[in-house]
């Protein structure tokens, strides 16, 4: 039997029904539209989400010594790391006993990573011992959730030319929003040589792209490793110092304030570059680098200033040795030319005071006994040629000689905070006096170094180098070679000109040897090695005179071009030209054998007359 | 009943193509759910998708068995299994095993089953005998009440188990009083309108709304000035909207649940506790929405491959979808659901018996709400509430549930010219 249909009276209501679901299904559409076609960014989010990138990091490059023996090297260290969301019940009390931390360390510790991220490990003590990570490594299977992370850390053979290398730290956030090969937590050389063959020591990083499931744990390698790059390991250096003699010279140098710089005349590399007080580079590696750092800064003696670049003097009488070369260049005295000296010299309304030595000189023992009289007349005359229509001319044909030795600018190559030093320039004295206030005697006191000057111990030394070589020099530089000893670093190759004759640097040699052989610096001759020096004692208005002394050695064929200053020690001829001597003895014979010279060396102290305290 | 009756030729094909398609997409995205590289055979019972084969067999056993049955077993037989499934229900709260905080499990073996889910069948039996058994043209409010008491019974006691999701799945049966004449269209009306303000007050300060009504009213008012007899009405109506407005913060604060709470606010205020309670809905738009216009292909799913969405063989199954087979994917299941339910409202309304069309309405209304609720939780459109989607989900209580239902209707349907 069948039965009538009855919709009911409500029947019409079926298409409100209907209705409410097809409009459902539409309102669905429309936001599943939203979100898988017209919003492309769950595709990153579903990309970071499970993919890692994890780098290698390739081991810094080396460097080594201009002999080839091993400087700066890497050491492994390892850091503990934990994943929050791993650690489960471990023993907590054997754990602490392991690393030598207490218990609430732990726990407020672990909590920290927590609130960093429970999935991303973070490090939970930096820089454990071999002997921490021997006994962790045994039983980390019990500690779920921590793992070791290889780094390498900086080590070095011997505590020497800390401000030379430079060191590695925490690239910072400048340093990452400026380059992105930087990330954080990286390492980036931050001064030094470091920072100066930063792209060659670092080599590349690698990239490894790992897939990670809700856990993160790993799960395989993207696409079989298709995007992953190597790391190419940093290059190695070979940097231009002797450490042997780095090591000598500090040694000379301790309990003093200054600096030795020695060249390699004919190719420009820095033999060895001393600032003291100096420091352990070690201090500066690993945890306690903030702390040490600190506690250097807080030094009174300074040790963080690299006095060899930064620090800027007068030259003094070394200068002399600029002034002669001018003059005989311009015609303004030959060689024979030479003047009487009463042991002082009066021109209008200045005097200058000169010890008592055989009279008159020449160029040659004006720059053997250190004549102010002959100086200060050559330099007058050199200022007050007739061929100048005005002073301010010819002053800047003596700045242009002067700065031709490297002075008065930093030279740019590899060394990190060189300062520029001074040489004065006509403007100066125009504002200072008037364009018509000055004459040559009121910048007579550049006659024989003084006044508006300031060179640094490197630029001495590079000018001591640029007269054994005759005439011109090769920019100072650190770096002999890269990756390999054969792979010369050539960059700073090229020969810097002084529009000053051979034959007066010949005149020069010849009366610089004379100042060791029988003049001011004769108490520092070398047995069977022939050496050009040139003292200098520069008036300090705070307190003791600085004492500064430049050489090169053999005269007639120079491996060797030298430095000194030793702060607040006197007579350059008395503590600066035998630490020059002993260095030259040590670089050219490789052995010392003047044992009293030596000591005397040794024992002597200048650190107890601060020039701050005199200030 | 002719004595030649044949059941495969009375049955509607559509629904049955469309259950079996819905059945097996869902079995190749619960495979692709909880695969993983060492896979063991697919029919092993230790994996969900093997399990779930067990459970897909099982249900077509259930399906065969139930268009075997003599129609007349349903209406005769309605109200027994009614109150066995409530006796059922207060067992579970006993005897139930707890999975998830929710004590509605019986557990044999390795399968766990939730009498919740076929409590709805009953619910539906019963609900439909006795609206079919009312012989009123309009119905008054004893049976209004009758009605009402026959869902809410059931609803209270899955209540009980602490499963609120369930429990609001009962109030998808409105769209069937509303069919048959027991709630008024206001009622839909104003639950929309609650629903409205309840979200809107979270957002906005309680008196910007509450302004906002005065204001709204004043308009209402002013072009219906000529009605005198309204006015009251409309003053009584902003009234109840004000106080109702100005109790959501309280009803917010101290009568919902900590995570429900959280669970609104992260789709209020936006995702700020990824972490936490905005973890599952984060992710779950990451998977969806990374998923694209062709999707990742089958088992390409970063999200879905490294099991970033808890729960995503059960409720979190259309991640699987969208990620994979993208918006294309997304458009299939949405189609094939809406042709479900639109295929099952049309044969309900040719039904003859009012039991056989109540009955067609009630499983379309609680498909309807899983399907709105479920994949509105997946992409943000609703708050997250733990509900299955029928025949695409992993889960055999949900699966035999609905292949109950529905193969109870198309036995309906096949014999809609007989007297039941």
């Amino acid at each position: 039997m069948q039965i009538q249909h009855n919709p009911g009276q409500f029947s019409n209501r079926r298409k409100i029904v209907a209705g409410i679901i097809l409009a459902t299904s539409l309102l669905l559409l429309v936001q599943l539209f939203l979100l898988q076609i017209a919003d492309s960014s769950y595709k990153t989010s579903a990309l970071s989400n499970y993919l890692r990138y994890v780098t290698d990091y390739p081991s810094r490059g080396l460097i080594y010594d201009r002999n080839e023996d091993l400087l700066v090297y890497n050491e492994a260290h390892y850091d503990l790391m934990v994943i929050p969301g791993q650690v489960s019940e471990l023993d907590t009390l054997e754990f602490c006993d392991l690393l030598g931390i207490e218990v609430a360390a732990f726990e407020s510790r672990l909590l920290q990573a927590r609130q960093y991220s429970r999935f991303r490990p973070s490090v939970f003590e930096r820089q454990i011992s071999k002997t921490t990570f021997a006994a962790f490594q045994e039983k980390l299977f019990r500690y779920p959730g921590f793992f070791v992370q290889p780094r390498t850390l900086r080590k070095y053979t011997y505590p020497i030319a800390t401000h030379t290398f430079g060191y590695v730290g925490e690239a910072g956030p400048n340093v990452i929003s400026n380059d992105p090969y930087y990330r954080p937590g990286d390492y980036i050389g931050v001064s030094g040589v470091e920072r100066a063959y930063e792209e060659q020591l670092r080599g590349q990083k690698g990239v490894r792209i790992r897939m990670v499931d809700v856990h993160n744990r790993d799960a395989g390698s993207f696409q079989e490793g298709r995007y992953d790059t190597l790391a190419v390991a940093g290059k190695d250096l070979y940097a231009t110092l002797d450490g042997e003699l780095q090591l000598y010279g500090e040694r000379l140098m301790q309990n003093k304030r200054g600096s030795i710089v020695a060249i390699e005349p004919s190719t420009g590399e820095i033999l060895s570059l001393v600032t003291s007080p100096a420091f352990d580079p070690g201090l500066l590696v690993g945890r306690q680098r903030t702390r040490n750092y600190r506690m250097l800064q807080n030094d009174s003696l300074n040790p963080l200033f690299n006095r060899a670049l930064m620090a800027q003097y007068p030259p003094g009488s070394v200068f002399k040795i600029i002034n002669t070369l001018i003059a005989l260049q311009e015609g303004v005295i030959n060689p024979q030319t030479s003047y009487g000296c009463g042991g002082i010299y009066h021109t209008t309304g200045i005097s200058i005071r000169c010890r008592s030595h055989p009279s008159p000189v020449n160029a040659i023992t004006g720059i053997q006994y250190s004549c102010n009289t002959f100086s200060s007349i050559i330099f007058q005359n050199t200022i007050n040629q007739s061929k100048f229509e005005n002073i301010q001319e010819s002053l800047q044909q003596w700045r242009d000689y002067v700065t031709s030795f490297g002075l008065g600018s930093p030279f740019g190559s590899d060394l990190s905070y060189e300062l520029s030093g001074l040489v004065v320039t006509p403007d100066y004295y125009d504002r200072l006096y008037g364009p018509r206030g000055w004459r040559s005697q009121t910048i007579l006191s550049l006659g024989i170094g003084q006044g508006e000057l300031g060179v640094t111990p490197l630029q001495l030394a590079n000018m001591t180098a640029a007269v054994a070589n005759r005439g011109y020099y090769i920019t100072p530089h650190m770096v002999k070679a890269i990756d390999t000893p054969d792979n010369q670093n050539n960059q700073f190759g090229l020969a810097n000109n002084i529009e000053i004759d051979r034959e007066h640097f010949e005149t020069m040699a010849e009366a610089m040897r004379r100042v060791m052989a029988e003049g001011t610096g004769s108490f520092s001759a070398i047995p069977d090695i022939e050496t050009a020096g040139k003292t200098g004692t520069v008036q300090n208005p705070h307190g003791e005179n600085h004492s500064v002394f430049v050489a090169f050695a053999p005269v007639d064929d120079p491996q060797i071009a030298i430095s000194v200053v030793v702060e607040n020690a006197g007579y350059g001829s008395v503590w600066a030209a035998p630490i020059a001597s002993l260095m030259i003895e040590k670089y050219l014979t490789r052995e010392v054998n003047r044992a009293w010279f030596e000591q005397r060396i040794l024992d002597a102290s200048f650190l107890t007359a601060h020039p701050e305290d005199a200030q | 009943m002719t004595p030649q009756f044949n059941i495969f030729k009375s049955i509607d094909k559509t629904v049955l193509l469309l259950f079996l398609a819905m059945v097996t997409i869902g079995w190749f995205n619960i495979f692709a759910s909880e695969y993983t590289e060492a896979h063991r055979h697919i029919f092993d019972l230790g994996t969900s998708y093997g399990k779930q084969l067990v459970w897909i067999l099982g249900a077509f056993v259930l399906a065969a068995a139930v268009l075997t049955i003599d129609i007349r077993f349903f209406t005769s037989f309605a109200w027994v299994i009614y109150v066995s499934l409530l006796v059922v229900l207060i067992g579970v709260l006993f005897f139930g095993v707890e999975i998830n905080a929710t004590r509605a499990w019986f557990r044999v073996g390795g399968f766990a089953f939730q009498p919740s889910e076929i409590a709805k069948y009953g619910t539906i039996l019963a609900l439909a005998s006795m609206i079919s058994r009312t012989r009123v043209k309009k119905p008054d409010i004893s049976a209004r009440m009758k009605a009402f008491g026959i869902i809410l019974l059931p609803a209270m006691l899955v209540l009980l188990q602490k499963d609120v999701g369930t429990t609001l799945v009962f109030s998808s049966f409105i769209l069937v009083l509303f069919r048959e004449g027991y709630t008024g269209g206001l009622v839909l009306f104003f639950g929309v309108v609650a629903v409205s303000l309840f979200v809107l007050t979270l957002i906005f300060n309680e008196f910007i709304i509450i302004g906002a009504l005065a204001a709204i009213t004043l308009i209402i008012g002013f072009l219906m000035r000529k009605k005198s007899r309204v006015i009251p009405q409309l003053i009584g109506l902003f009234m109840l909207l004000a106080v109702f407005v100005y109790s959501v913060d309280y009803t917010f604060d101290n009568i919902l649940q900590p995570h429900h709470k959280a669970r609104i606010e992260v789709l209020v205020y936006g995702g700020a506790d990824l972490q936490g309670a905005g973890y599952n809905l984060h992710q779950s738009k990451i998977a969806i929405g990374s998923g694209g216009f062709a999707g990742k292909g089958f088992l390409q799913g970063t999200q879905t491959q490294f099991n970033f969405i808890p729960e995503q063989s059960t409720d979190f199954i259309f991640c699987t979808v969208g990620e994979e087979w993208g918006f294309i994917g997304s458009l299939v299941i949405i189609g094939l659901y809406t042709s479900l339910m639109i295929r099952l409202l049309y044969l309900a309304e040719k039904q003859r018996s009012v039991f056989s069309r109540v009955f067609g309405y009630a499983t379309t209304s609680i498909l309807f709400f899983h399907f709105a609720i479920n994949i509105g939780m997946t992409i943000g459109l609703v708050p997250v509430i733990g509900i299955p989607l029928p025949l695409i989900s992993y889960g055999g209580s949900s699966l035999w549930g609905v292949t109950l239902m529905l193969f109870t209707f198309l036995k309906l349907d096949a014999h809609r010219f007989e007297m039941i």
